[in-house]
């Protein structure tokens, strides 16, 4: 549609995996959302910062009852959801770095399709920034 | 931008984690539980009269009432606003609510 409509949407996630249905409910969403071609962000903050942390293990006998949906976090990419911004100080407080979150990359179509990081470690004027500049904020 | 919070601060750390998001020309209201931050008295106190000097926070009268508080319960400066209001300030404003 050539008059198309493209609005920025923030999806803000706050919560860890696992102990609540927020995150994989927030995953879905933006899966669902990225077939609509809108300026899709993500922004992890607080606890949500733990549902980036790279090892995840579950499986049906692990007995927690749940799938790991982590590993759909490496397609975001592919679905061109590649802007996704962790908060420094929720990292800091919980005593993580960078590189204990999974790598999630995306190909950059405009730089002959270099695989490039999607994670950006923000600062809370960042995020505040970031959030002034929606048109939609959906949160998690 | 208006930032909702419906949750205690003292079950959550929503408030807290909202007001570091929280700007000048921003707006937030407080409603059901988190009523409660705008309380006197309360550990959070310091912290919303302190934002108070850089945006306006609201806080949902019939929320505070169903909990036995009064408007006189208030931290001073915190705006009081009926159901109208609240539907007004969300009419004007991008809504980022902090669950």
């Amino acid at each position: 549609m050539e008059d198309e409509v493209i609005k920025k949407f923030l999806y803000v996630n706050r919560k860890a995996p696992y102990g609540t249905i927020y995150a994989l409910e927030s995953l879905e969403v933006v899966l669902i959302g990225a077939a609509f071609d809108q300026d899709v962000s993500l922004a992890f903050i607080d606890d949500g910062v733990y549902q980036l942390k790279k090892d995840q293990k579950t499986s049906v006998d692990s007995g927690i009852g749940m799938k790991d949906f982590s590993k759909t976090y490496l397609a975001l990419g592919d679905y061109d959801v590649n802007k996704i911004y962790v908060d420094k100080a929720s990292l800091d407080e919980r005593g993580l770095t960078a590189d204990d979150l999974m790598e999630l990359v995306y190909e950059d179509e405009d730089d002959d399709y270099k695989e490039k990081s999607s994670i950006s470690i923000v600062n809370q004027d960042e995020l505040a920034l970031l959030m002034e500049q929606q048109d939609v904020v959906l949160s998690f | 931008m208006l930032h909702t919070v419906n949750k205690s601060p003292f079950q959550t750390n929503s408030l807290e984690t909202c007001l570091r998001f929280a700007r000048a020309s921003h707006s937030v209201l407080l409603f059901e539980d988190g009523i409660y931050g705008a309380l006197k008295g309360t550990r959070l106190e310091s912290l919303i009269t302190d934002s108070l000097k850089s945006y306006s926070i609201y806080v949902l009268v019939p929320d505070v009432e169903a909990r036995g508080m009064r408007i006189g319960d208030v931290i001073d400066g915190v705006k009081p606003v009926d159901y109208a209001g609240f539907v007004d300030l969300a009419a004007e404003n991008t809504v980022q609510a902090w669950l």
